[in-house]
């Protein structure tokens, strides 16, 4: 069931776009999502439409599976479109009972359908193409300055991709505890939501234990392996820009610079 | 001097109950002479709870001596300036072969140890593949560990741990948790390290099976060392090796019955070439 | 009683071109009071077989009979299934989860509905079933020592009294002596109770000296189901599919081949050194006979 979720997993394949640095992938995503919101023309919106339809292009991963992937946030697409569609005050198009329909309501709901749907697809095109792991070595890269602000920036970035190698090993583990237990007669479906939270304990007590003794075990195969935070470290993958990031980059300052034109005069 | 020494070792810890009042004193580790020379291959036994992984952590500075004094390559494991050269030169494999990989690609994994230890992106690099080789895993570079057998993901710790360049490695119960074709994999790497790249060994296990080819046996009880010698004078005393919990391999035990029954057979047979020679003699004598 | 697996299929991974077959074809009668050895290396199938045995798991084609009834029709009761069938996965003392032993053993009766008082006794009874000494029922389970806390994890299963006891892995990780308590314990039980016992395991010479009919796994589908004299004697084909024979029938073979007059279809310790006392001392008294 959990494993359904398809949303922003890298899928594997040769393209420009994977090959970009991660660095660059991950400003451009910023740059993005800021972009949805300096516009406000439908040009400006038809922009971005085109420069995401390039991406999506540019990087050889099937429309079909990325629309997969976002059947699991459909539900809260619908409830911002229905929300900002009835409760938007001002001029009445249509009302049946106590519904109405105003012409900014519809005017928001489109925008934000618009600029969710962007939002997301813009930010799994990020995930799709690139590794998790190169995706923590980007922001602990970018992030470097914070350093300064005593901001643990490494370990920050070491945390996130621990992580997420552990996912799918407690993944297994809960589906094995839920069998484990189900055999012994518990009940995960039946009842109320007390009833159905109390069964959770079977399941949680020994997931949680079992997740402290995996991390007090890698604490310690960590340590065994020298590692002492991110001093004197060197990088086995180092990042490194080629032409192909500047042209990126280049693309993507024509793009904001367009953007906030459209803004200013249009 | 070996390159792992321990003298009089002692390691105890403090029992607690549950308002954290003292409850007693365990010790788990308790006067353990040990003297490893370089390049040997030796194979520490002890049922589980005997304080055999304790002693281990002690080889690789992950523990401090109670009492006593452990010696790695000549360097005082309780002296901190030394601490990371400790753990470079004596490299450590865990049991649960899932919570010591910490890449999510087996390469980043083997390149962790030196990345940490500060070496030069190429030399990782070159380090990575050859360790990777080593214990036969290379065409696995590119793979999620999540999809390895367990016997696979052992042999990337290992490979993890040699990146390193230790002069030897320590593996606690590297089998434990392993199918029977899972554990002969890492057996047969393990030794090939020993025997090719001449890295000394300290395998922790309580299989038999795997210490046949050991220099040397340790055998552990209540944190002592009860037993020591070739693993030939170790499987000899079957009686005891039952009473510290132990068995002895199949071969062995039926030797060792018809002992019992008047055949003349010598002590401590290990292998079944071995007894069937033996039976042969007497049965073509006869 | 009995279980009977008719034409048991099953896929995982759907559609998609990632399906693996993960049983093929299985057909098995597990009839009542037998202790079976199922022996395969990881991903032959067998702990998807043994999921199917208490419907945890569905075949995708196929049917499974418990006493005669279809386990999957529309009204089967499966939670009453699940307490006869009583299945202790690998390492089920990471499913511990209550503050002292007994509540946790306690657990499955308490599920099944059962009064308190009933519940209790069965906890008590599966307690001293497994052998754990009364002074650890009260104890936290995860003070308890490996062993000790496989058995509370055994007895939880045991005490929904079921009617078959199948044991994925049961020694996995314990030492050899550790191993021979638990699998004497098990030995013991079946004695007592005549309850069907299934043992799940990759190593041949931990069942051999138990079990009476071993079930071989490879590749989803039933390789040998016989008694384990005759399994051991395809030790070659065994060894092949990643399996071996106890070392004792390679020991048997290689004195055959070495000219003493041995049976080759010894299976335990015991029988190898009778067997081959037997032949020694047989030939020295032919010996004697003619001088």
């Amino acid at each position: 069931m959990l494993r359904d979720i398809t949303l922003g997993q890298y899928y594997q394949t040769e393209s420009v776009i994977h090959k970009l640095d991660p660095r660059v992938k991950l400003i451009a995503t910023v740059c993005f999502i800021i972009s949805l919101f300096v516009v406000k023309s439908w040009i400006g919106y038809v922009v971005a439409a085109v420069f995401l339809a390039a991406a999506i292009k540019l990087s050889h991963v099937p429309f079909k599976f990325m629309v997969k992937g976002m059947k699991a946030i459909v539900f809260i697409l619908l409830i911002t479109v229905v929300f900002n569609l009835f409760l938007t005050p001002g001029e009445v198009l249509v009302s049946v009972w106590k519904l109405r329909i105003t012409k900014e309501g519809l005017q928001l709901a489109v925008t934000m359908a618009v600029r969710l749907s962007f939002l997301i697809v813009g930010s799994s095109i990020m995930t799709l193409t690139t590794t998790p792991n190169s995706l923590t070595d980007a922001m602990e890269k970018l992030m470097k300055p914070l350093k300064i602000f005593k901001v643990p920036v490494h370990e920050v970035a070491m945390m996130m991709s621990i992580a997420l190698r552990f996912i799918p090993i407690l993944l297994e583990e809960t589906d094995k505890i839920m069998k484990a237990q189900i055999a012994r007669g518990a009940d995960f479906e039946c009842g109320n939501l007390i009833k159905k939270a109390k069964a959770m304990v079977p399941l949680l007590v020994p997931l949680f234990i079992s997740a402290f003794r995996r991390a007090n075990d890698l604490a310690m195969a960590m340590e065994a392996r020298c590692y002492r935070g991110g001093e004197h470290r060197t990088k086995m993958k180092p990042l490194r820009y080629a032409g192909r990031d500047r042209i990126a980059y280049a693309v993507l300052a024509g793009y904001f610079a367009v953007c906030i034109g459209i803004r200013i005069w249009l | 001097m070996g390159i792992i020494r321990t003298e009089s070792l002692v390691f105890e810890y403090i029992r607690r109950d549950e308002e954290g009042n003292v409850e007693g004193i365990t010790r788990a580790v308790d006067e353990v002479d040990l003297d490893v020379r370089q390049g040997d291959f030796v194979a520490i036994l002890g049922h589980n709870g005997s304080g055999k992984s304790t002693l281990a952590k002690h080889l690789n500075a992950i523990l401090y001596p109670t009492e006593g004094t452990v010696w790695v390559d000549g360097m005082d494991t309780t002296d901190d300036k030394e601490l990371w050269n400790i753990r470079q030169e004596a490299g450590m494999v865990f049991q649960n072969p899932d919570n010591q990989i910490i890449g999510q690609v087996v390469e980043e994994d083997v390149g962790f140890g030196p990345e940490n230890m500060g070496i030069p992106t190429e030399e990782i690099w070159e380090r990575v593949e050859e360790s990777l080789k080593a214990v036969g895993m290379y065409k696995y570079r590119k793979f999620s560990p999540n999809k390895l057998s367990g016997g696979q993901k052992q042999r990337v710790s290992i490979a993890g741990v040699i990146a390193m360049h230790p002069k030897c490695i320590i593996l606690d119960e590297p089998t434990a948790m392993l199918d029977p074709n899972g554990r002969k994999e890492v057996v047969r790497a393990v030794r090939a390290l020993n025997d090719v790249e001449g890295i000394t060994v300290l395998l922790i296990t309580h299989y038999m099976e795997e210490i046949i080819y050991a220099d040397k046996v340790f055998v552990m009880d209540k944190g002592k060392v009860a037993m020591q010698g070739t693993p030939r004078e170790i499987f000899s005393q079957v009686d005891k090796l039952r009473q510290l919990r132990l068995d002895v391999p199949q071969v062995t035990l039926l030797a060792y019955e018809l002992k019992k029954n008047g055949i003349n057979l010598p002590e401590g047979i290990l292998t079944v070439e071995e007894l069937t020679e033996e039976l042969k003699r007497i049965y073509q004598q006869r | 009683m009995s279980i009977i697996l008719d034409h048991v299929n099953y896929v995982y991974g759907g559609d998609t071109s990632l399906a693996v077959h993960a049983l093929q074809d299985i057909n098995l009668v597990i009839p009542d009071g037998q202790f079976i050895g199922l022996i395969g290396h990881t991903g032959s199938g067998k702990s998807t077989l043994v999921q199917h045995l208490n419907g945890l798991l569905k075949p995708t084609d196929g049917s499974i009979y418990f006493n005669g009834e279809d386990i999957h029709a529309q009204d089967y009761d499966k939670k009453k299934l699940r307490s006869k069938v009583g299945l202790v996965f690998q390492y089920p003392e990471h499913q511990l989860f209550e503050i002292d032993v007994f509540s946790d053993v306690c657990f499955g009766p308490r599920n099944l509905g059962l009064s308190k008082q009933e519940t209790e006794l069965r906890a008590y009874a599966a307690l001293k079933q497994v052998g754990l000494e009364d002074d650890y029922f009260y104890q936290s389970p995860f003070d308890l020592s490996g062993g000790q806390k496989r058995r509370v994890a055994i007895a939880g299963v045991l005490a929904m009294k079921p009617d078959i006891l199948v044991l994925d892995e049961p020694t996995a990780g314990l030492d050899p002596k550790g191993r021979d308590e638990i699998l004497d314990q098990i030995a013991k039980l079946k004695e007592e109770t005549g309850i069907t016992v299934i043992l799940v395991s990759h190593s041949m010479e931990d069942v051999a000296k138990y079990v009476e009919r071993i079930i071989v796994m490879n590749q989803g589908s039933v390789m040998y189901d016989d008694v384990p004299r005759e399994v051991f004697q395809h030790y070659r084909e065994l060894e092949e599919v990643g399996l071996a024979a106890p070392q004792v029938t390679y020991i048997m073979k290689a004195l055959h081949e070495s000219g003493i007059p041995v049976r080759t279809d010894a299976t335990t310790i015991a029988e190898a050194s009778q067997e081959i006392l037997r032949a020694m001392n047989g030939r020295t008294a032919e010996h004697g006979k003619q001088v």
